[in-house]
């Protein structure tokens, strides 16, 4: 159904790597997901007011069934002295976990200023946890914006929480990141009618899932932004299953591919599995794809999903990629995408905004994803934006999402198309 | 460390985002991690702006802090320099940045850049979002206003609005149009729209217009000493503010009040009969000082409303709050925890709440009404058409606002005539809202338990008795009823209880 694979991807081409402005989310942002996902888990960052407000910014609208997520407040008394920072979180979390008792999990989260003043949320998570096990188990991880961008806060969380895994020796497969429940119900039937029964997914909706790993277990990651968490995997003996990512049909195909090759399923059974769902997504696509053909594409670095996404836009959509720029690039777990992606666009890395701003407006990209701070001002300038957080926070991975994920990049396009607004000449 | 959950304001640098955001030609760079860009999309987003914020931020990462962030500051400064050419620029620094004391100001100052730089020191840990645009402003007009003649002709300057204000985009057209009528022209208004070399002509207006004291009353007081201006102290929202400005205006130019009140609505549309209905409402005010107490004054002598509570988020106007408050009988909550918010809300049970968008989540949370009045802003109030709260169309828009979520006039007459209708029921909710009519539950006994309110014991008869009051005022009913037989020392209340204590509070 798709072109077959470039005979020369992207993975050995050149990277124009940039330090400079780096208009993206920190790490923090991902609390906004994953406090959904998780359902009895609670989030305190201990960071500042900033902290606080990006929280209740960064998603838009606030979700106003009291929130799994808070942020301890820094204040000037407790940059004084650091022994009395300690005293004092424990006794925001004593408040906290008397007046929520349904939370099972909770993350201390490091931001940008309680990492610059060195305040050691892993010995207070030590102290929290012997405290309240076994009702409630507290981790730590850093969202903070010097060491994390946008979905490595994920990321961090996640590979926060294998080393508390228990240990089994089981022969079973963990899908590796957060998915919207109605997404990750599709993999898990997809796996399923594929024969593939012991399936565990981290993270799980509840602390007593009776997630557990060991070295048989294997796990695929379902999102592209987790080399922290896959390290993590390795070192509990897991075996990562390298693959392209579940996104559009092509990718779905070979996500599943490379899984069902790992459990040994026959290639006449996978095809009698897949073919209805995988026609289905190339028909939807297909029609999504008719607005997006030949047009050409522009990828500020936002969510590590961009070179997954650049790979679908251009070999299922037609779309020309001109720039693709990401954050980081893991090349153990993006190397596969790389694969398929034909060469031509140029990969940058990191971010200079105002020179990448510069580049987008000499190219006059058909497309421009990227983030809600310049989506308006080059809507502004005459140019059609994706912002790219919604990639995010919508369901788009697999079969049944593939021409959903299309119609995200189809929309603004349609958008312009059906609005007469100009005056008459 | 205290545990927030939603906050009122952000922190300082995002004040003096807002200041930057609102002018032209300035611009600012910002020692802050990566990250704290996330602010631009407020200004992008929420207030639809098509340019991005003028703000260069260092976004400093993990590995920078083991080398050098000083030279990465001056790198960024000299770069934003030579791409926006900027008439004058602000240093300063995020939260974290301020915890690596790089210093900002007196790294800029050496660097000989040919425009103004102005340092700005706000203290992150101490200190809110309206304190930073407010010193902001400040300190750009005592670096670029100068004393010099007055014009020719009798002009003002308009102080505080900001970009991400409350409705700041229509009060300065209408302000203008109202200063006008008497003849009075607008020389800068700041920071809204002004340049850095605006700044410098501040001194040519012969009294400054102080909007929001909110985000422009340092500079006001620093023109009042340096400059010789006076300003105004009365903030014209509502119909009674409105006529005492102008007659401050009038006193500090020697003009006549002028005054048209061919478009003013607010006064005949509460005089008229539909209007009966909002009589002794009671409405709780939450916002940012400035907005509560034009809010209370209008609610109260203007809308006939009962002030049953008020309070403001932001601690510079707990003084002015807590003698407003004394002045209505009630007491005064200073806080920018919204739990407080919500459980003095709760305990009040106000048929109302005038608030900001926090306030409407707690009203939707609680089934009580409410009309946003103060920031912090939601892309809501950025409304396409005009609509101040300043002045003559400001009074109009208010009215209309604040009666929009209550069940209007004749309608509420006829809820309590159809009350057991199975269409026409309280639950149905007001027809000119949107969400879908429920029918009634079959069994009415299902629909509401009773609720034994503390001690006092409701009766089987009671209890369905009151269920029959409309739902809009069936709260206050339950609380005169307890508070009536607790008053005689009652432990039950039947149905003399319910009509014993209606008559006693029947007005």
């Amino acid at each position: 159904m798709t072109a077959p694979a470039p005979a020369t991807g992207c993975r050995d081409v050149p990277v124009l790597a940039e330090r400079g402005q780096q208009e993206v989310f920190c790490g923090l942002t991902g609390i906004i997901w994953l406090h959904r996902k998780i359902q009895d888990a609670f989030f305190l960052v201990v960071g500042s007011r900033t902290c606080a407000h990006l929280l209740q910014s960064a998603a838009g609208v606030m979700i106003f069934a009291e929130p799994r997520f808070g942020t301890a407040i820094l204040e000037e008394t407790d940059l004084a002295g650091l022994a009395d920072a300690q005293e004092e979180l424990e006794r925001e979390v004593d408040r906290l976990l008397s007046r929520r008792p349904d939370i099972r999990q909770l993350f201390l989260v490091g931001s940008c200023p309680s990492e610059v003043i060195k305040l050691d949320l892993s010995r207070a998570a030590e102290r929290l946890s012997a405290r309240y096990a076994p009702k409630v188990r507290v981790l730590n991880y850093s969202g903070s914006g010097i060491e994390t961008t946008f979905t490595e806060g994920e990321d961090a969380c996640l590979a926060a929480m294998v080393p508390a895994l228990p240990e089994t020796d089981r022969r079973q497969l963990i899908l590796v990141g957060a998915l919207p429940d109605v997404v990750e119900d599709q993999a898990l039937d997809l796996l399923s009618k594929l024969g593939i029964e012991d399936v565990a997914v981290l993270p799980a909706r509840h602390a007593d899932s009776g997630l557990a790993i060991g070295p048989n277990t294997v796990f695929a990651l379902t999102q592209p932004f987790l080399g922290g968490t896959l390290a993590a995997l390795e070192r509990r003996g897991a075996r990562h299953i390298p693959a392209p990512f579940p996104f559009g049909e092509e990718g779905t195909t070979a996500w599943l591919t490379a899984v069902a090759r790992e459990f040994g399923v026959d290639q006449a059974h996978f095809d009698a599995v897949t073919a209805a769902p995988r026609a289905r997504a190339a028909r939807a696509v297909a029609r999504a794809a008719e607005d997006l053909r030949d047009r050409s594409v522009f990828f500020f670095p936002d969510s590590q999903l961009e070179i997954p996404l650049a790979r679908f836009l251009t070999r299922e959509c037609g779309m020309r990629a001109i720039e693709v720029g990401t954050p980081y690039i893991h090349r153990a777990v993006v190397g596969p995408e790389l694969d398929l992606l034909d060469r031509g666009p140029l990969l940058t890395e990191g971010q200079d905004v105002e020179r990448q701003l510069d580049r987008c407006r000499g190219t006059r990209p058909g497309l421009t994803v990227c983030g809600l701070g310049l989506a308006n001002p080059l809507e502004a300038e005459g140019l059609a934006t994706k912002w790219a957080i919604e990639l995010v926070f919508t369901p788009v991975h697999f079969y049944e999402q593939a021409g959903d994920l299309a119609g995200l990049f189809s929309r603004p396009l349609r958008r312009r198309a059906a609005l007469r607004l100009e005056a008459a000449e | 460390m205290k545990l927030s959950v939603w906050t009122y304001e952000g922190p300082p640098h995002v004040g003096a985002l807002r200041v930057a955001t609102a002018m032209k030609g300035l611009h600012y760079v910002l020692h802050a991690p990566q990250g704290d860009t996330y602010a631009d999309l407020l200004f992008t987003m929420i207030e639809r702006r098509n340019h991005r914020p003028p703000v260069t931020y260092t976004t400093f990462q993990a590995r920078d802090l083991g080398a050098d962030t000083a030279q990465l500051f001056k790198t960024a400064c000299l770069a934003a320099y030579d791409r926006f050419q900027p008439q004058a620029m602000i240093v300063g620094a995020s939260c974290t940045a301020e915890l690596i004391q790089d210093d900002p100001g007196g790294m800029a100052e050496t660097m000989g850049l040919p425009v103004p730089v102005i340092p700005l020191d706000l203290p992150s840990y101490q200190r809110k979002e309206n304190f930073g645009a407010d010193e902001t402003l400040f300190q750009l007009v005592r670096a670029l206003a100068r004393p010099m003649d007055r014009s020719a002709d009798v002009t003002c300057n308009l102080i505080g609005p900001t970009a991400l204000g409350f409705r700041h985009r229509d009060d300065i057209i209408e302000l203008t149009a109202l200063l006008g009528d008497m003849g009075i022209g607008v020389n800068v208004c700041a920071p809204y729209g002004a340049t850095p070399q605006d700044l410098t002509r501040l001194g040519a207006a012969h009294f400054n217009v102080l909007m929001y004291p909110e985000t422009g009353e340092a500079a006001c007081r620093w023109m009042t000493r340096e400059l010789g201006q006076p300003y105004t102290r009365t903030v014209p929202i509502g119909v009674g503010a409105t006529r005492d400005f102008l007659g401050e205006v009038a006193a500090l130019t020697g003009r006549s009040v002028a005054l048209d009140e061919s478009r003013l609505r607010l006064p005949w549309y509460s005089a008229s009969v539909d209007s009966t209905y909002l009589t002794g409402k009671r409405v709780f005010i939450f916002g940012d000082g400035t907005h509560v107490a034009s809010a209370a004054r209008i609610a109260r002598d203007e809308m006939g409303f009962e002030v049953a509570g008020l309070g403001c988020y932001n601690r510079e106007q707990a003084r002015m709050i807590r003698a407003l408050a004394r002045e209505h009988g009630v007491e005064a909550l200073i806080t920018e925890d919204y739990l407080e918010v919500e459980a003095r809300i709760a305990e009040l049970a106000p048929e109302m709440i005038l608030g900001t968008q926090m306030e409407r989540h707690i009203g939707k949370r609680l089934g009580i009404p409410c009309a946003v009045i103060s920031a912090p802003v939601h892309v809501q109030d950025f409304p396409a058409r005009y609509s101040p709260q300043m002045g003559i169309e400001g009074a109009n828009v208010i009215f209309d606002t604040w009666v929009h979520p209550l069940v209007m006039g004749l309608e509420e007459h006829l809820l309590t005539m159809f009350r057991e209708d199975f269409e026409f029921h309280d639950d149905a909710g007001a027809s000119h809202h949107g969400a879908a009519a429920t029918p009634r539950t079959p069994d009415p006994d299902a629909a509401e338990a009773p609720d034994s309110g503390g001690e006092v014991i409701w009766l089987d008869e009671a209890e369905r008795e009151l269920r029959k009051v409309p739902f809009f005022v069936r709260g206050k009913a339950r609380r005169n009823t307890e508070t009536y037989a607790s008053e005689r020392g009652l432990t039950r209340i039947g149905l003399d209880t319910l009509y014993d204590a209606k008559a006693h509070y029947a007005r």
